[in-house]
């Protein structure tokens, strides 16, 4: 742990990435100290500095309504993390659970719940989570439900087809001569040698569900106004291209850094755990 | 009686898309108590999976068909529950396979893996006592930096050391039974033949029976006490080792026999992959008790 640590930050490219990642955390974290308008993320209304550009007062310019986009940014900060959070702690977890199993067990339990994971496959993900937001009130909650489900199939095609190949290894059969239990070996010898790439997958998909979630509320079916998100302030502001273009370009750039930021991780966490096989 | 273990008639078919397919046409041996027994054939004579059946881990495949008794102890294996006879693997009865180091999990150290190991009889055993009873039985295998070997990971030791960690770990609850499925085929022959004198005096010391599975019949006869010579599924020889050496009366097994490279040249003999003489009944010397 120790080790992988500070080869992270050894690497130019992933030390980058864990500036970026630490900057989008922490001022999530601390959005109330940081943000210097913490009451715009609400609906709160200011004339008089409505659809300004980039000022010393209003560091990214202020939207259609006067609130300051750079206070609304870093909250919408907030909103994508835990929704990444919350996303990928549910469905990783099922999906790691049903390619293990199916992939340990084989025969019924395999076929039953692949050709499950398949279905849930064969829809375009988006196309999924749009014809769930369509039938669902469109909230928070509901959108982190939506993502979740198009999610975790992708965990079990992963897990499964390493279990697939860990099941022939030596230690499986040594521990089943042994007399270790089927949920033993599946929990304790092979779910640890999934694990690179359930964690590395993770680190990848952070960035990608921000991405996803932003893409809900672009659509308007994710959360909506007047709370602040990614995604709704920059389809929002795209009306009013090119001249006022800190509208788009500034929650843009905030996804940009968030998703790159993870990415940068998760490419360097693939080369130190080696879950490139 | 005192066998250990006892197999009659046993016969095994897969069945498969295109059909059933035999495997075992009725093999039966046995094996008494602190006896070193080899059974001996070419790739794909029914060896390994006489083993697997053994250990009760082809029952669950649901394309074998599996006829014939074990006895193991005494107790017919056929009449024991699940439960029971999954007591009895890595208590009574264990085995070591082929390549030592992927039998390992590479994810934990050497210490974890034997903790569980020694927990299987007795489940509380803490982690210190453990881990002397580790270095004890790690002595006993010619290692004895244990510290560092226990705190390393398998892929970190070379394949000797994991052979002797396994054949460790396997005689750790003082089995009465050691199926060894071809142990250290996968080493170099300095190696195999040190790991093997190891577990040849181990076994002699805790008077564990060992089935010894393997093609090779140079260390065959080294190893073992009695042998068996399997052909496509059937006992087709069976007495001492040195007689059957000595004195081969069965086709297959002479053809087996001619087929062990040796140092003096003469290249390798002319053999056919089969014939018909392969099939001849079961041949068994004086001593043998089949």
């Amino acid at each position: 742990m120790k080790r992988m640590i500070i080869i992270l930050l050894r690497n130019p490219l992933s030390l980058l990435g864990v500036i970026l990642v630490s900057l989008v955390v922490l001022s999530a974290i601390f959005a109330d100290f940081i943000a210097p308008f913490p009451d715009h993320r609400g609906a709160v209304v200011d004339f008089v500095h409505f659809n300004q550009g980039p000022t010393s007062r209003n560091y990214m310019g202020t939207d259609l309504v006067g609130r300051d986009l750079f206070s609304r940014i870093i909250y919408a900060f907030r909103i994508s993390l835990i929704l990444g959070v919350v996303v990928l702690a549910i469905a990783t977890p099922v999906g790691t659970f049903v390619g293990l199993f199916a992939g340990y067990l084989g025969g019924k339990v395999e076929f039953i719940l692949m050709r499950l994971t398949d279905v849930f496959l064969s829809i375009p993900p988006l196309v999924l989570a749009i014809a769930m937001m369509g039938v669902l009130e469109p909230t928070l909650m509901n959108a982190m439900l939506a993502v979740t489900v198009m999610w975790w199939p992708w965990y079990a095609r992963l897990v499964y087809n390493i279990a697939r190949s860990e099941r022939e290894e030596g230690y499986v059969l040594a521990a089943e001569v042994i007399g270790a239990s089927n949920i033993h070996i599946a929990l304790r010898e092979i779910l640890p040698n999934c694990l690179p790439a359930i964690i590395t997958k993770m680190t990848l998909d952070m960035g990608f569900v921000i991405i996803i979630a932003s893409s809900l509320s672009f659509l308007g079916l994710g959360v909506q106004p007047p709370t602040p998100d990614l995604g709704s302030m920059v389809a929002e502001g795209a009306r009013y291209l090119p001249d006022s273009w800190w509208l788009t370009v500034f929650p843009g750039l905030a996804i940009l850094i968030a998703v790159f930021g993870f990415n940068l991780i998760g490419d360097a966490l693939r080369e130190i755990l080696g879950a490139d096989q | 009686m005192n066998d250990v273990l006892n197999i009659r008639d046993l016969t095994l078919k897969f069945r498969g898309y295109t059909g059933v397919t035999d495997v075992l046409h009725g093999v039966s041996l046995n094996i008494q108590a602190g006896e070193k027994v080899a059974l001996v054939g070419e790739s794909g004579s029914g060896k390994s999976v006489t083993a697997r059946i053994v250990q009760g881990l082809l029952q669950d495949l649901k394309s074998a068909q599996i006829k014939g008794d074990l006895f193991f102890e005494g107790h017919n294996l056929n009449r024991l529950s699940a439960h029971e006879w999954h007591a009895l693997r890595g208590t009574s009865m264990s085995m070591i396979f082929q390549d030592p180091t992927s039998s390992l999990n590479p994810v934990f150290t050497i210490g974890t893996q034997f903790t569980e190991v020694l927990r299987r009889p007795d489940p509380k055993l803490s982690k210190v006592e453990a881990a002397a009873r580790a270095g004890e039985l790690l002595n006993s295998v010619s290692i004895h930096d244990h510290d560092r070997v226990l705190n390393a990971f398998p892929f970190q030791l070379s394949g000797g050391m994991n052979q002797r960690v396994v054949i460790a770990m396997a005689l750790a609850n003082q089995p009465s039974l050691l199926i060894a499925d071809e142990p250290g085929t996968a080493l170099d022959v300095t190696v195999q033949a040190q790991t093997l004198n190891l577990m040849h005096d181990l076994v002699e010391q805790s008077g564990t029976a060992v089935l010894f599975i393997s093609h090779n019949l140079g260390v065959v006869r080294e190893f073992a006490d009695r042998i068996y010579v399997i052909y496509r599924g059937r006992i087709v020889e069976t007495g001492p080792t040195r007689a059957v050496f000595k004195n081969p009366g069965h086709a297959y097994t002479k053809a087996l026999l001619a087929a062990v490279p040796r140092i003096t040249g003469g290249g390798i003999p002319d053999i056919p992959d089969t014939d018909d003489a392969f099939f001849e009944p079961m041949v068994v010397h004086n001593g043998g008790q089949a």
